[in-house]
């Protein structure tokens, strides 16, 4: 393996103007593949638009952003999910009108190639029940299947949420703050979830729950000011005090 | 089991309602029924108000009357003709429209259909103000003669029912499904990798066509395509039968363009006719206050309550 294979994400000066104002600011970002990456910062730092122009629900103003080593900075959401990029959001994003069963599978029958057929029975998506089924096993929601989503608390929208993510079965998840608004119980399970399923898989995640990163993440960026402050362990950084001056600086 | 035996009652009273009822009323009923339910498609099942279904509706009419009168087609190329004419139409509104949301693509869709029903007037084929009138109902299957008010009953009839069954497969369809995802949550759907533009697209195409097949039958029942069928007064009714019967349920719209319709016909006989318009304000806000989930709804979650 070359030294460009090995890093699965990689942006170049990637920078995001809004109106005058600089959001996001020759960030070069540079993700291990098989690892968990963990984006911290104060608040407004710039962690959800780097996010978001990541996975392209923001255009970039300048900058490139490469994925496997190819350029994905014109790319749309929808075509960067199929190569197997997948994102989660903020606030827990499952569809609540559908059983849990059932938003599982919507991300299955994209591979189907039949999700434009208006006349073909809903019934010829059954046989992806069992694939289904066992997602939603490991994430714990076994019990949960034929439940409708609007009615499940939180933290298990959150893992449905995951085993939908993995029904894609994504080279690369993306977690906007998996933990946020959760009880510590739902924190550690969330927290084991991602543990289990980053097997193989390349996570970055943006986390403002430190004990969650200092447990799972093997590397951490810290953003300031829509700027890299520094970068490396859950050690180093917490060592730096740089990282201790923005955060307390931010507090103050 | 339940539901197959109360879906037989149903089509035994269709297929026994015309030797009780006047046919030519319960033909105007299933038109309106059906153009209820395909604008359901668009709205209750895509999340998107289109403020401009006359245009379909009014155009497949147009398009229809004049391919029977003009260029004589046997009666079902004629509304096929017209069909898909107004599906061709929604694919070039809805190209324009579907990236725009909420209000936006109302207004969009009411400026279009505007431009369209000003097309209508002005063009030499439609007869501005007076209307494409004697158009001929012809032959079904070229053996059935369709100026006996009965015979042509059970033609719109099998139409309707077709029409209903395509849109109640295509809501439980893995494209019903997608359909759903993207009105609970447009951006989770895109993440999932759903272009989510082309599955509104389709569904806007899939309702124009269908409404446009309303209109078309309706062109032959009446023997007539007017502007008042392109009119938005039209496009308005439409949203208010759907909204009354209840949005999204496959029913709703059904009921809610009968109760319409039947409400019209009756008050238009008695001293209230110069009233209906009055009448019809007073339902839709009742039902936007009170019953918001429309008649089908409502009953629906009585049912869910009770049992």
């Amino acid at each position: 393996m070359n030294k460009t294979d090995d890093f699965i994400l990689e942006t170049r000066g990637l920078t995001k103007e809004f109106k005058g104002f600089t959001a996001v600011s020759e960030v070069d970002l540079r993700i291990r593949r098989h690892t968990i990456h963990a984006l911290i910062g104060p608040n407004g730092a710039g962690k959800t638009t780097v996010f978001n122009l990541l996975t392209k629900f923001l255009t970039p103003t300048r900058g490139t952003i490469a994925f496997n080593g190819r350029d994905i900075t014109a790319a749309k959401p929808a075509e960067i999910s199929r190569m197997g990029v997948v994102r989660s959001f903020q606030i827990s994003a499952v569809f609540p009108h559908m059983t849990a069963r059932e938003n599982v599978r919507v991300a299955l029958q994209r591979k189907l190639g039949t999700s434009f057929h208006f006349w073909r029975s809903e019934r010829s998506l059954h046989k992806l029940n069992d694939r289904a089924d066992e997602l939603l096993a490991m994430v714990g929601l076994e019990r949960f299947t034929d439940a409708v989503v609007a009615d499940l608390p939180y933290g298990r929208k959150r893992a449905l949420e995951i085993a939908t993510t993995l029904a894609l079965d994504p080279e690369m998840m993306l977690l906007d703050e998996p933990t946020q608004g959760m009880g510590r119980e739902d924190v550690e399970l969330v927290t084991q979830l991602i543990r289990k399923v980053s097997a193989n898989r390349t996570i970055l995640m943006v986390e403002h729950n430190l004990g969650v990163v200092s447990t799972l993440c093997d590397a951490i960026t810290v953003l300031q000011r829509g700027a890299v402050l520094t970068e490396g362990t859950y050690a180093e950084v917490s060592a730096d005090p740089r990282v201790k001056e923005a955060y307390m600086g931010k507090a103050a | 089991m339940k539901k197959t035996f109360g879906y037989l009652i149903l089509l035994a009273l269709a297929l026994a309602a015309p030797f009780v009822v006047y046919p030519v009323l319960l033909m105007k009923l299933l038109c309106f029924a059906l153009f209820a339910s395909a604008f359901n498609l668009i709205l209750g099942y895509g999340g998107l108000l289109s403020f401009g279904h006359a245009a379909f509706f009014g155009g497949a009419a147009y398009f229809t009357g004049h391919a029977l009168k003009a260029w004589g087609l046997p009666t079902e190329l004629g509304i096929l003709a017209g069909t898909a004419g107004a599906g061709l139409l929604g694919l070039a509104i809805g190209l324009l429209a579907i990236r725009r949301q909420g209000i936006y693509f109302a207004m969009i869709t009411l400026a279009m259909a505007q431009m369209a029903y000003f097309f209508f007037i002005s063009a030499p084929f439609t007869g501005g103000e007076n209307g494409l009138q004697g158009v001929p109902r012809g032959m079904a299957l070229g053996m059935f003669d369709l100026s006996n008010d009965r015979t042509m009953y059970f033609f719109v009839l099998a139409i309707c029912l077709g029409g209903f069954l395509l849109i109640a497969r295509a809501v439980h369809s893995p494209f019903g499904q997608v359909l759903g995802a993207i009105r609970d949550n447009e951006d989770r759907a895109r993440s999932l990798g759903y272009d989510i533009e082309r599955y509104k697209l389709l569904a806007f195409v899939l309702s124009a066509t269908l409404a446009g097949l309303a209109g078309a039958t309706k062109t032959v029942v009446f023997q007539l395509a007017s502007l008042s069928d392109a009119h938005w007064h039209m496009s308005g009714e439409v949203v208010l039968m759907t909204l009354l019967g209840g949005l999204g349920t496959i029913a709703g719209p059904a009921v809610g363009a009968s109760i319409i319709i039947a409400l019209q016909n009756y008050l238009a006989s008695g001293p209230f006719a110069a009233w209906v318009p009055v009448v019809l304000g007073v339902i839709f806000v009742t039902c936007v206050l009170s019953f918001r989930r429309g008649v089908v709804g409502e009953l629906r979650a009585f049912i869910r309550r009770s049992f």
